[in-house]
């Protein structure tokens, strides 16, 4: 029997690919094989790219036979959020109306950086219609689904990019993280997601949703391969704007460097209100295993968070505009009717909060004079029921779907990065963010690469109904 | 059924301006939205910040 590599790291499929244990092509069939077998139980892919992968697949193995250098993702099976461009796809993002669209004629820069490291892309991945969702759910294509309980929410709205990595359908998947879209995931999914620094990663040939706050980053089940994912993404690109013209930090080499040293605190205040106890469990083990014993009260996170989804709405509301004039049946309901509402924000007050951000980030700023990082709870429980609508946080009945990324939003206001490290808790997951100033990703790395040593981090396999 | 405020006339309005088209059976959940984005939008606006403050995106030519 072939040896199974649906368990195995993006790192140790590369090794195997390299010392010719296993071919990509080999690994190519067993994961298009799994995801036939396991999609209809996740929903977590929208398309599969078999006969693209298999080219790919088949170039790599002719590489190594030729005796050429392999990438370090050689043979590594990836797959993206619908809303990266994927060459021959019309990209979807999650919406009815877009799948009316031309196909794509070019690939994502991520897709391309990603493939010519080695990696093969096989598919892309379902999500909440248009980004603007905390859920996972998805009126046009159905929920994608938690894999450790079906009957629960992955989080949003990068969602399938959760179940993928988690369900073992893929050791690593990309996404965007707006608000909270990477971190909420991988929090309830129980896998790693680092959203980078706002800028890092080009933007470049996908569906936007809010230009002032979209982030790209990858979704995996371990720190090494998020590093690995990362730097082989890292670098300016003409083609986006918002892109730092600023050139590759690469995390890998430092990842095993330890936090001696490194000062890190928990956040308290705003972002000790509502924890579930789960929540409050995984911050105590991390924080226990890091020796964490200073807290750091972050200014006016609520006021941030507030900003952020002022922000939001009515940016997302510039963007479909047009759509909603037009096409408004055509949009899940919950989409449309926040887009209409944020088309009616007075400018002045998003202004307001455009000016309220410059401030945040100059205090937020200056409490990495005393820290290197801070850690904080990603999201205030567990996965709830999917199609619950509401939860109770600190006595309080709140609605689900704006409120799953309460703690996630102050921190992506100011675009500095966080990996989301899974705490193992039974009989669900859920993450914690390590927050590391602008450009520090390696320093959010490093920490999790530590926990991950220590057993406080890791990403659970789930026994999946009808796996083997 | 509710009872019209100010708020209803602004969003019959802001509708109308921006030729937007509202049913009747989604507008509750429109005014929902719209009643939170701005007490979201009141809690920034009641920060006192500096008036030379530029906002966070600054365009170079």
């Amino acid at each position: 029997m072939a040896p199974d590599y649906s368990d195995a790291s993006a790192g140790e499929i590369a090794a195997a690919v390299a010392r010719g244990e296993t071919t990509a092509a080999a690994v190519t069939e067993a994961t298009l094989a799994r995801i036939a077998r396991l999609n209809p139980l996740l929903n977590a892919f929208t398309d599969v790219t078999a006969e693209r992968a298999r080219r790919r697949a088949k170039a790599i193995d002719d590489t190594r036979a030729a005796g050429r250098a392999l990438g370090p993702l050689a043979g590594v099976p990836f797959a993206v959020k619908n809303l990266f461009a994927v060459e021959g796809l019309p990209t979807r993002a999650g919406s009815k109306i877009n799948r009316e669209r031309m196909p794509a004629p070019k690939d994502s820069p991520l897709i391309e950086r990603l493939e010519a490291a080695g990696a093969v892309l096989v598919g892309a991945l379902n999500m909440g219609e248009y980004a603007y969702d905390f859920t996972g759910e998805n009126l046009h294509d159905g929920p994608s689904r938690n894999p450790h309980d079906s009957q629960h929410m992955t989080g949003g709205s990068s969602g399938g990019s959760g179940s993928a990595v988690a369900g073992r359908l893929v050791p690593l998947a990309l996404g965007s993280d707006t608000n909270g879209s990477i971190r909420v995931p991988s929090s309830l999914c129980g896998i790693f997601g680092l959203k980078p620094t706002y800028g890092r990663l080009s933007l470049a040939r996908s569906f936007p949703f809010v230009a002032s706050l979209d982030h790209f980053g990858p979704f995996a089940r371990t720190a090494r391969d998020l590093a690995l994912a990362y730097d082989a993404m890292q670098g300016p690109d003409p083609e986006d704007p918002i892109c730092a013209d600023r050139a590759a930090e690469l995390a890998l080499p430092t990842l095993d460097a330890g936090i001696a040293g490194l000062r890190i605190a928990r956040a308290i205040g705003y972002f000790n209100e509502g924890l579930l106890p789960e929540a409050e469990e995984a911050l105590t083990r991390v924080a226990a295993a890091l020796a964490v014993s200073g807290t750091i009260e972050i200014p006016e996170a609520r006021r941030a968070r507030a900003a952020a989804y002022v922000i939001t709405a009515a940016e997302g509301a510039a963007l479909h505009l047009d759509r909603l004039r037009e096409r408004p049946d055509d949009f899940d309901p919950a989409v449309r009717d926040r887009l209409i509402a944020g088309a009616m924000i007075p400018a002045a007050l998003v202004m307001k909060a455009q000016q309220f951000r410059r401030w945040y980030r100059a205090r937020v700023l200056a409490l990495f004079d005393g820290v290197d990082a801070i850690i904080a709870p990603a999201t205030p429980c567990t996965a709830p029921k999917i199609g619950q609508k509401t939860f109770v946080l600190n006595g309080v009945e709140l609605p689900v779907r704006p409120n799953l990324g309460l703690y996630t939003q102050p921190i992506s206001f100011i675009g500095l990065p966080v990996v989301a490290v899974p705490v193992p808790l039974s009989p669900l997951p859920i993450g914690v963010q390590i927050i590391a100033p602008p450009w520090r990703e390696d320093v959010a790395l490093r920490i999790a690469s530590v926990l991950e040593q220590a057993g406080i981090a890791a990403a659970p396999k789930p026994a999946i109904e009808g796996a083997a | 059924m509710t009872t019209r405020d100010t708020l209803d006339d602004y969003l019959d309005g802001a509708a109308g301006a921006l030729r937007l088209p509202i049913e009747t059976a989604w507008r509750p959940a429109v005014k929902a939205n719209l009643e939170m984005l701005l007490a979201f939008a009141d809690l920034v606006d009641a920060f006192p910040l500096p008036e030379e403050m530029p906002p966070a995106p600054v365009y170079r030519a």
